[in-house]
């Protein structure tokens, strides 16, 4: 019998870097902005709040951790760090009018260079007398769940049993949708990711909503990161863990067709593809394994065929997704 | 000074087309002052002295003989994979897929070495697996193009997603065909007796060398005097005018990409056959990626390519040397990296536009 208590938790705890970084990046995708260097954003997320934890728990030692402070500082960071890319991002996408993939790519090999970077040198550049960075204080702050989860049977775990991030990501994705949908904001963020120029016509100013949709996806983004660091891996940093979950979240985007309250789901249903491989049964033949972690990009691909063949309107992306906006071009 | 009739401060104004030297020289500025910050972030991350590191990165790229041999190996294969995603560019369709595009060449020539290597005489696998390199490769980048041409699917996440696809079909064959079993890797290929190893010019590096020179005078010719490199241009310009005039674009978008892949699939059978003779999930090691910014930062001329993929692969072996030299990690080249492109990147700006500010009252026009 397939376990579903335990590989529910599994996958949800998989999913949610990808929902922060599919909500993030379907905000700054709305405003026109395809930024495909969201794998090196969250990357700078991760690394920045691990920065800010590492030199707080050297400065008090792990035992005089206060909780608040453990969680506010990296989480500082992190949106902080991650605030910087969007902001280099946009200034050069959007003031400086590059081109988006160019400097996508070039912000993703600099992001997770960046990561890496820090990940590997923090040790040595700090002067610290550790071994490695395992921040297990900090991580032990992020992780706590509340403390009757456990005495809930399956329902506790499958619902309760998370850190605080997660259901952060969970109403994040549900606010970014109601905004998108419902009010004002959204409308004129959505007019300028369709039309910059009826937009501006209209009077909205298309470089403060590009500038702010982005800005703000790259701060959700890097809690994605942040989130993989400190509650998934416990707080240990290792160079490359995080992997090509950036260019999952991107192609989740896609599969929920620009919508964050999809995102909930669907990043669950991609956590549990990521991780199928471990829970079904090919017994000792392990080359299967690896097709099996094929199918999050193959189901996207077939999702992403047929929103282009079925040519609903609202289900395709942004109209002017990947073109800088130049009023005075016509 | 009367406080009415102001205009915006700054205003931008797109420029007629600079003289050769004006675009140059503000690239050669913009890559100036990006050393000057990168030796900024050098001194304050490490506390190294810049100079010394720069003096490294020379040495790291160009320090003996074997070294400058396998850096220009490196330029070759980087230089493959980008003229190879230019026509596609030209054509303003997003080609991020190159990466696959080469594993795919890479696994096909790897499938031939393993399977045909006793049964067949040499040349004629050595044959094989240039023609199923080749194919693989275009296949690869066609399936994309047709739904683009078909149903106007979005190309960058399409072929984004074969990346990974093709990563973990590579990732099934190494298992299936792993040697020692439970090795999780393939290793050389038919070490001993060397069955399908391309031949060697002279000594082991020229042969890719070659290879990607005689690639880039062709490239060069089909995109600037052949027809197709012709229609290309048009439907990258306009698509409406492209089919005003007659060119069929659909046709053009399935062929041009087959020729993308194509010569990605060629980059592969250059990695698999003449370099490692073996295959990995990281044998590309994200070049398809990088040939993205070298193809940009050429302005999609083949010919300027050469240049800006001798300036990435510098800086990956240079950094690859500072990381040993001073300790360091190996990452370190991707952050230099990444700042050196992020002026270049922002300095097109510069090249494209003027910025004419607001005149004083009173002063001449």
């Amino acid at each position: 019998m397939f376990d579903f208590v335990s590989f529910i938790p599994r996958a949800i705890v998989q999913g949610i870097p990808l929902l922060f970084g599919c909500t993030g990046e379907t905000l700054t995708e709305k405003s026109g902005n395809l930024n495909l260097g969201l794998p090196g954003v969250m990357y700078v997320g991760g690394i920045s709040g691990v920065i800010g934890a590492f030199l707080y728990e050297q400065s008090v030692g792990s035992a005089g951790v206060n909780g608040f402070l453990a969680v506010f500082i990296p989480l500082i960071c992190c949106l902080l760090g991650s605030l910087l890319m969007g902001l280099l991002y946009c200034f050069l996408t959007v003031t400086l009018r590059a081109n988006q993939n160019v400097t996508g790519l070039a912000m993703t090999t600099f992001g997770v260079g960046f990561g890496n970077f820090f990940g590997g040198s923090l040790i040595k550049l700090s002067g610290a007398d550790v071994p490695s960075i395992a921040l297990s204080a900090t991580s032990a702050c992020f992780k706590k769940s509340l403390p009757f989860a456990s005495n809930l049977g399956w329902f506790g775990k499958i619902f309760l049993s998370y850190g605080f991030l997660a259901y952060v990501a969970v109403i994040i994705a549900f606010v970014c949708a109601y905004v998108l949908k419902r009010t004002k904001v959204g409308l004129h963020l959505r007019a300028v990711g369709e039309s910059p120029n009826t937009a501006d016509a209209a009077g909205i100013n298309v470089n403060k909503y590009k500038y702010m949709a982005t800005c703000i996806g790259c701060m959700i983004a890097g809690l994605g990161g942040l989130y993989y660091v400190m509650d998934y891996a416990c707080g240990v940093w290792s160079n490359d863990a995080f992997g090509d979950r950036g260019w999952l979240a991107l192609a989740l985007v896609i599969f929920t067709i620009w919508k964050p309250n999809v995102a909930v789901f669907a990043s669950i249903l991609f956590g549990g593809l990521y991780i199928l491989y471990l829970f079904i049964p090919t017994g000792m033949n392990l080359a299967v394994k690896e097709l099996y972690k094929m199918l999050p990009y193959v189901v996207t691909i077939i999702v992403l065929v047929i929103s282009s063949m079925r040519n609903k309107r609202e289900n395709q992306p942004p109209a002017s997704l990947g073109l800088a906006y130049f009023r005075e071009e016509r | 000074m009367n406080k009415q009739n102001k205009g915006p401060l700054v205003h931008i104004v797109k420029r007629a087309a600079l003289p050769w030297y004006g675009s140059w020289g503000i690239r050669a500025l913009a890559i100036l002052l990006a050393l000057v910050a990168c030796a900024l972030v050098t001194t304050v991350t490490t506390g190294e002295n810049p100079i010394a590191v720069y003096a490294a990165m020379i040495d790291g790229a160009f320090g003996t003989v074997r070294k400058t041999w396998i850096t220009f190996q490196n330029v070759a294969i980087l230089l493959c994979i980008s003229l190879a995603v230019t026509p596609a560019f030209r054509m303003r369709f997003w080609n991020i897929g190159a990466e696959g595009q080469t594993l795919i060449g890479c696994l096909a020539t790897a499938s031939c070495m393993i399977l045909l290597a006793d049964k067949v005489p040499n040349w004629l696998l050595i044959c094989v697996m240039v023609v199923a390199a080749i194919v693989a490769g275009a296949v690869w980048g066609m399936i994309p193009a047709i739904f683009k041409a078909k149903w106007n699917t979005n190309e960058t996440l399409f072929t984004l997603m074969m990346n990974y696809v093709a990563t973990q079909l590579v990732a099934f064959f190494v298992i299936y065909w792993e040697v020692p079993k439970g090795a999780g890797k393939i290793g050389i290929i038919n070490q001993s007796s060397e069955l399908g190893w391309l031949p060697q010019l002279g000594n082991k590096y020229l042969l890719s060398i070659v290879v990607v020179a005689i690639v880039t005078v062709l490239m060069y010719l089909y995109l600037n005097y052949s027809k197709h490199g012709y229609e290309i241009a048009v439907v990258g310009e306009s698509e409406r005018t492209a089919r005003y005039v007659g060119i069929k674009v659909e046709k053009v978008i399935v062929r041009t990409m087959v020729v993308s892949g194509a010569v990605c699939g060629l980059a592969g059978l250059l990695l698999v056959g003449g370099i490692n003779h073996t295959v990995t999930t990281t044998i590309v090691g994200g070049r398809g990626f990088t040939a993205v910014m070298v193809s940009w930062l050429a302005k999609f001329n083949p010919i300027f390519m050469v240049f800006t993929s001798l300036l990435l692969v510098f800086l990956e072996r240079g950094a690859g040397e500072i990381a040993t030299d001073f300790g360091l990690n190996h990452s370190f080249g991707d952050i230099l990296t990444g700042i050196i492109l992020f002026f270049i990147i922002g300095c097109e700006f510069f090249i494209n536009y003027k910025i004419s500010f607001r005149k004083a009252a009173g002063k001449e026009e």
